[in-house]
């Protein structure tokens, strides 16, 4: 390969990111920084560049921190954040807890019946998100199918209100996401040699602890995965919490919304844009750092 | 406790997965401190048999008898029965220590005693120093010496090896060979290898169990297997042979194609039977031999110089070909016998082996 084909094979992916994420990043930092203005669009100051010199330096003055000021002033968007957070944190917990036994499973399944299996994972992906979130509120409503089966299997007497809580919520996120911690974890567990098990049954290991000793500490990677794989999106999660929570606490994606579209505040939707993403760096960074880690030295 | 010799009674084991037996009715006996290996080829069993001894798989019927207690019903876990796997299956999670040390942490023993075995474990396959190495940047022969320690170090009763040095090249597994058997001799632990190479087996092993289709062929020392093999099929197996059919006569002749052969004193047999020649139980010569040698003439066919030995295959009367080794030791220069020579093959008739199976 020429050398200029070489560039041009690297220019292409970071032309895709220079093009498509850090110019509109670059834009939403700079309406973070505006004020509102009945306008079209609804905020200013607007780079006039027809201006010239003049015009450059009465943009960068009327730049200014108000939107952040307000985001940390208000105690609603801090209770977003630590809200968003929260469900996150607990929703990734369950996917584990929920996705490691599925993915334990068909690893140790016999080969042939891997294939359809994880088809079997994936599957309700092929139907839209949206569809598959409205029938959940279907099963959960008051007189949904869950109440339906609890009811007829006397586990309830009376019919309970799903709908509209965190539960709902939590079954919502933890449904939607679990092909995205399976399948990892299943790329991880699979590749473990069933020789390896056998050395630590054979070195004085119960099962049980062969699977603590060997298996867990081998799947760490897949874990890792799973759980950026999850987490993040779900703390930015809008139409789940929005269909199936309350609407007495917000997810931040709500409160972005609202923020956007209902108040037609521009910069304080930006501003809650820009520092959810410097949350979520935090948690890259670190995995990041661990996989480097992982790679380069031992434990 | 036994008071035989045996530490390891196998009895009428049989090991059935779906249609294919791949134990078939094994009995078989593996003295105390003994290096005992199981030779076959490949799909013989042998490898079958040796993760039953592990308590990887259960026999379909028999027992299987540690120091007179019958052992199937248990586990792996809790059989003082070690074992190296045939491509190490170490730990990548963990160092050389952690993996030496992983069978003792089991144990619940005190982290000094760990310690101090570990280091002495790393001592003996000549590992000091590299405790703290990932085991996925030592090289084979390295990763085949924690392999051997972490199995060691829980001083087994049995320490089963399952191809131990099949992944090490040529050069490295022949050292390693008598590595392992000074290691053995060391320790004084019963060594049970599986091997499909039966130059391993002779050279490590007190006594090789061959073994085909399930079946055992034949379990004797390395010598007497080569020697004195108890069949055309062990025979053919171990070594190189060559096989003459014809018909016993109580006057120890064997009636051949090839004409009357005398053959070893003492064989009772008679009827079908098959002489067998080692390659370098054969002589050349360009004239014919004196009378008391069994001679047949021939033409060469082919010359394989192997440096310290030379191979002739020669064409017999009846077409057929026989294999003879002589040794290079003196100058190889002007040997009359090139491709085409007419001479004989001769032996004496203690030479032969008699087989009748």
């Amino acid at each position: 390969m020429g050398l200029w084909n070489r560039r041009l094979v690297l220019f292409v992916p970071y032309a895709w990111l220079l093009l498509f994420f850090l110019a509109p990043f670059v834009i939403v930092v700079k309406i973070s920084l505006s004020q509102t203005a009945i306008a079209q669009p609804p905020y200013v100051p607007i780079l006039d560049l027809s201006a010239g010199w003049r015009g450059l330096t009465t943009f960068f003055s009327a730049l200014s921190f108000d939107a952040y000021r307000l985001l940390a002033s208000d105690a609603i968007y801090l209770f977003s954040y630590l809200k968003s957070l929260t469900v996150a944190a607990i929703s990734t917990v369950i996917l584990v807890l929920v996705g490691y036994p599925i993915a334990y499973g068909v690893a140790r399944s016999p080969r042939h019946w891997q294939p359809p299996l994880i088809m079997a994972i994936v599957l309700p992906f092929w139907t839209s998100f949206l569809i598959r979130v409205y029938a959940w509120i279907n099963i959960l409503q008051r007189d949904g199918l869950l109440n339906d089966i609890l009811l007829r299997l006397h586990i309830i007497a009376t019919p309970q209100a799903w709908l509209a809580s965190d539960t709902a919520i939590y079954i919502g996120i933890v449904y939607s996401y679990l092909p995205f911690m399976v399948l990892p974890l299943y790329a991880t567990l699979e590749k473990i040699d069933i020789a390896l098990l056998e050395a630590a049954a054979d070195l004085g290991c119960t099962p049980l602890r062969a699977f603590w000793m060997v298996t867990v500490p081998l799947s760490l990677p897949g874990i890792a995965a799973g759980v950026l794989l999850c987490f993040i999106p779900i703390v930015g999660e809008f139409v789940i919490p929005d269909l199936l929570g309350s609407s007495e606490s917000l997810m931040i994606g709500q409160t972005l919304w609202t923020e956007f579209f209902a108040n037609r505040d521009w910069p304080v939707a930006s501003a809650i844009a820009v520092t959810l993403l410097a949350i979520l760096v935090a948690p890259i960074m670190v995995y990041e750092r661990l996989q480097r880690r992982h790679l380069e030295t031992p434990k | 406790m036994d008071k035989s010799a045996a530490l390891l009674r196998i009895e009428n084991v049989r090991k059935q997965f779906g249609p294919l037996t791949a134990v078939d009715s094994l009995s078989l006996e593996i003295n105390r401190g003994e290096f005992f290996a199981l030779l076959g080829p490949s799909g013989c069993g042998k490898t079958t048999l040796l993760r039953m001894l592990a308590g990887f798989e259960s026999p379909t019927t028999g027992r299987i008898l540690l120091d007179g207690t019958d052992i199937v019903a248990v586990p792996p876990h809790r059989r003082p029965i070690n074992m190296m796997f045939q491509n190490y299956a170490l730990f990548p999670h963990l160092t050389v220590e952690g993996n030496v040390a992983f069978g003792l942490r089991q144990e619940r023993l005190s982290r000094a005693e760990i310690a101090a075995r570990v280091e002495e474990m790393l001592a003996l396959v000549r590992l000091k120093g590299f405790n703290r190495r990932r085991v996925d940047q030592l090289s084979g022969g390295q990763q085949q010496r924690v392999a051997l320690a972490r199995s060691l170090v829980k001083r087994p009763r049995v320490l089963l090896l399952d191809e131990p040095l099949a992944a090490l090249d040529k050069k490295l597994r022949a050292e390693t060979q008598f590595e392992l058997m000074e290691l053995q001799r060391k320790l004084g632990t019963t060594f049970v290898i599986v091997t499909h190479d039966q130059e391993e087996a002779m050279i490590v092993a007190d006594r090789i169990a061959v073994m085909d289709r399930g079946r055992l062929m034949q379990v004797a020392a390395p010598n007497d297997i080569y020697e004195r093999p108890s069949s055309r099929w062990v025979a053919e197996f171990i070594g190189e042979v060559t096989l003459i059919e014809g018909a016993l006569r109580a006057d120890g002749i064997l009636d051949s194609a090839l004409g009357p052969l005398r053959v070893p004193e003492n064989i009772a047999a008679r009827g079908k039977a098959w002489l067998a020649l080692r390659p370098e139980k054969l002589r050349l010569s360009a004239t014919r031999p004196e009378e008391n040698l069994n001679a047949l003439p021939g033409t060469v066919f082919e010359v394989g110089y192997r440096g310290g030995v030379s191979i002739y295959k020669v064409r017999l009367a009846d077409q057929s070909l026989v294999k003879v080794a002589l040794s290079n030791s003196g100058p190889t220069e002007g040997q009359e016998m090139s491709i085409g020579a007419k001479l004989w093959v001769a032996w004496p008739k203690e030479n032969g082996v008699v087989l009748t199976q």
